[in-house]
């Protein structure tokens, strides 16, 4: 009989927590842990939404897909622009109906159910006090000394890799399997994703690596050590984009609603730089702390839109093959 | 009756685990997919690296594993310990451990370059080779130790009286009772590989079959290719075992009295000095990669986040409970069918494995709740070869030796496996437990599609700090669970050589 008083006193709490709404955010795996951008923009929301968010990580696309229409997603952050094109054909996302007139990306962005909230390029990375003197175009790189070693991540199971085969194509079009002949003899090895072959480089094992504009910031402002630059190229760079959408069977969509809104706010904004070491989307340069004001940024961007993406992907992917294999 | 059922419903139930998921693969994927010559050439080269692999990591275990056998030197344990770790190293860190010692700026060039030493560059086929070897040599070479331990004192003496040859009339016959077991499963580990290859191989000429299958899965989302291309993973797993099964003739070496081993045909200068050798270069070889994966770790130890101490911890758990499921299921499957069923585990890809319980499960139950217990029995099911292959030959000798006494005294069911079988095979038990141990804590395994926010094992915590720049913390973290898993290893092994002088 005692445990009565004590089984609705559970049952009052639970229904208590059961009332607290909550928003299931589906990300990448970098995303929510503790040096992501993650737990940031999880408190920020949580103080302004009354609701419990939830990251669930891991593979973000595929899992989508596996789970179809009984996902649990309400809202999916962090989704890549080279592979969205199988994101809106899979008919799970719904439109975020925001104003997108605050963006300040380097390329006009229309879309009405991706929205990003961070972007970089891709970009060669080397370190200042070794390579003294490093290619100052994309041209050059091509005709510098055998060599010179670079890293770079397999197109076929990497996004940045991926991205590295369009700018080629970007540069190049016709000529691109020709580049990559030439840049063959100076690529080191190529990784399965990005963080072996960032490991490479800084164990010294290579004196480029591809990886993006924004790295350097991470070494200047986190480390102090101004010895890591990225080559900027007049040929333009890759530009490389994070975006989220809401999905369309969410049933919260009130509060997806709200985050995609939360998205663009300065608060959110704000902690991109120092937490996911990325340009944010939605905030004007003077707002950016200064390591990133201060890094050196393409003049010249390079995107192809989604269609013109998967148009050419299997064509690049397979100009870098030939060329690598020989 | 119930004693032959048990070993057929285990065999038939881990057939099950594999093949049920990859058809839940293939289902969804709406049937086979064509594979292009892509595919068939990854195929080519899969093969290829594979049969060279498990062949020289094979031949090179012989004449080290041959003098661990036969010399006694202070250290010894330690050293066969420590010779386990390359094997459970997440690949990222042996990587990254074996470019410190073989890569352009690695020790080896730094010593060589100013002897005038041509460069070694490491990245090409035989970097895939050289890798492989790393990985899987000390397998083999604990696989033969065991061969050689299982010789009894008595036969060495009896050789010794008759001044037989013993690598003719003892060696040689229990190696090619060994070797084609050992050969089988590392061909059908390497089978598997894909970032190593990719690495060390130097770009798309060394592209596996587990590199079409990840494309196909993250890129593509083409299920029904993933789905062939792993079911014709378990079609080349299944021709090894069956291949391995085959060439091996059985019969052991009788019973024995456990005496202690003395080597008398291996008392001359010459037999010395190559024993000495051989165990040098293994050493060294392994060893120095593990070191700098040590010494990498060391300067981040100290900053180490609070996330990592409970991916550890969790990390343990798991490791525990799947060794202690997968000692489990071996003991009902130790013939040889249950040994080729065992094998499909560690043939198929983990991540169509992994997608094909997430398939299965996820109409049922949220995936983020069972991300545990599925990855525990995902590596269960990837160690049961190894295990298996441990114990085998050791219960099939006991059973030899001991069958006809036990019967004669009507032992059966489980009073037989206590008092006869369980201690005979207390060696090989720790062995198995150890390295199943070990290998559940360095799999990254199916965990990258199940896992939440806030379960992440100690590898996939290694890779988040790596993808966020946090190069020394990831570094330290390796290292955590390099002492964590040679710990674990350590231990079972430990306990399973007991008070026997090893």
């Amino acid at each position: 009989m005692k445990a009565l008083p004590l089984v609705a006193g559970l049952m009052i709490a639970t229904s208590a927590v059961a009332e607290t709404p909550v928003l299931t955010v589906y990300a990448p795996d970098y995303f929510a842990s503790e040096w992501g951008p993650g737990p940031g923009i999880e408190a920020a929301f949580e103080a302004r939404c009354g609701c419990d968010l939830v990251y669930k990580t891991g593979e973000l696309l595929p899992r989508l897909l596996l789970e179809g229409a009984r996902t649990e997603a309400d809202v999916a952050i962090g989704l890549n622009s080279d592979i969205t094109k199988k994101a809106r054909d899979s008919g799970l996302f719904a439109p975020h109906g925001l104003d997108l007139s605050t963006l300040t990306l380097p390329v006009e962005w229309m879309d009405d159910t991706f929205l990003p909230f961070n972007y970089s390029h891709t970009a060669f990375i080397y370190d200042n006090t070794k390579v003294t003197e490093p290619p100052a175009s994309f041209d050059a790189l091509l005709e510098a000394p055998d060599d010179l070693r670079l890293v770079i991540q397999d197109p076929r199971s990497s996004v940045s890799g991926l991205a590295l085969v369009l700018w080629v194509n970007h540069v190049y079009g016709d000529k691109a399997a020709e580049a990559w002949s030439k840049l063959a003899p100076k690529i080191v090895t190529v990784t399965k994703g990005w963080s072996e072959a960032y490991g490479m480089f800084t164990d010294g094992e290579a004196d480029m690596v591809l990886s993006f504009t924004t790295s350097p910031a991470y070494h200047i402002m986190a480390e102090e050590d101004l010895s890591k630059s990225a080559a900027i190229f007049p040929e333009g760079h890759y530009f490389m984009v994070e975006l989220a959408a809401k999905l369309a069977g969410t049933d919260n969509p009130d509060l997806a609603d709200q985050f995609m809104a939360f998205i663009l706010t300065e608060e959110f904004q704000s902690m991109i730089p120092t937490s996911n070491w990325s340009f944010p989307a939605a905030l004007p340069k003077e707002k950016w702390p200064e390591g990133f004001q201060n890094l050196p940024v393409p003049e010249k961007v390079l995107f192809y839109n989604e269609d013109e993406a998967a148009a050419m992907r299997d064509e690049a992917v397979e100009a870098w093959r030939s060329a690598l294999s020989q | 009756m119930a004693q032959r059922a048990l070993p057929i419903t285990t065999a038939l139930l881990v057939a099950g685990m594999v093949i049920l998921p990859v058809t839940a693969v293939l289902w969804r994927g709406g049937g086979p997919g064509a594979l292009g010559p892509a595919e068939w050439a990854a195929l080519r080269f899969t093969l290829w690296q594979a049969a060279v692999s498990a062949a020289l990591s094979v031949a090179l275990a012989v004449p080290v594993a041959r003098g661990l056998a036969r010399r006694t030197f202070p250290g010894r344990g330690t050293l066969i310990a420590l010779m386990g770790a390359p094997f459970i190293l997440p690949v990222i860190v042996a990587i990254l451990g074996l470019l410190a010692v073989f890569g352009g700026s690695g020790l080896v060039n730094r010593i060589g370059a100013p002897l005038g030493v041509p460069r070694l560059d490491i990245y090409g086929y035989h970097g895939v080779i050289l890798a492989h070897v790393f990985f899987n040599l000390p397998l083999a070479v604990r696989l033969l130790l065991q061969g050689w331990l299982d010789i009894p004192a008595e036969r060495f003496r009896l050789a010794a009286a008759l001044d037989a040859p013993v690598w003719r009339v003892l060696e040689w016959p229990m190696l090619r009772r060994v070797c084609p077991g050992a050969f089988a499963v590392i061909f059908v580990i390497c089978l598997g590989s894909f970032a190593v290859a990719l690495t060390l191989g130097g770009g798309p000429r060394a592209t596996t079959v587990e590199l079409a299958i990840y494309q196909a899965f993250r890129f593509d989302f083409d299920l029904g290719k993933a789905a062939t291309l792993a079911a014709l993973q378990l079609v080349l797993g299944l021709a090894a075992g069956a291949f391995a099964l085959r060439v091996a003739p059985s019969g052991g070496f009788g019973i024995g009295l456990d005496r202690q081993r003395d080597r008398w045909d291996g008392a001359t200068p010459m037999a010395r000095a190559a024993d000495g050798l051989w165990i040098t270069f293994a050493a060294a070889f392994l060893l120095l990669p593990l070191l700098s994966v040590a010494v990498a770790g060391l300067p981040g130890l100290a900053q180490m986040p609070a996330e990592v101490w409970s991916a550890a911890a969790r990390s343990l758990a798991l490791a525990l409970g799947a060794t202690a499921l997968t000692l489990a299921l071996a003991l009902p499957l130790l013939t040889a069918p249950g040994e080729t069923a065992a094998l499909l585990g560690i043939a198929v890809s983990g991540l169509v494995l992994g997608t094909g319980y997430f398939l299965l499960l996820q109409p049922i139950i949220r995936p983020g709740d069972v991300a545990l217990p599925v990855t525990m029995l995902v590596n269960a099911l990837m160690a049961l070869p190894f295990v298996i292959r441990i114990l085998r030959p050791g219960l099939e000798s006991a059973r030899a030796d001991y069958g006809r006494l036990a019967a004669a005294l009507g032992l059966s069911g489980w009073r037989l496996w206590r008092i006869v079988y369980l201690p005979r095979l207390r060696r090989p038990l720790g062995f198995a437990a150890g390295l199943t141990a070990a290998l559940s804590m360095g799999d990254l395994g199916v965990i990258t599609l199940f896992a939440d926010g806030d379960n992440a094992t100690l590898p996939l915590q290694i890779y988040r700090l790596m993808g966020s720049y946090q190069m020394e913390a990831a570094r330290a973290a390796a290292l955590l669970l390099l002492v964590l898993s040679l710990g674990l290893f350590w231990g079972f092994d430990r306990g399973g050589r007991g008070h026997v002088a090893a």
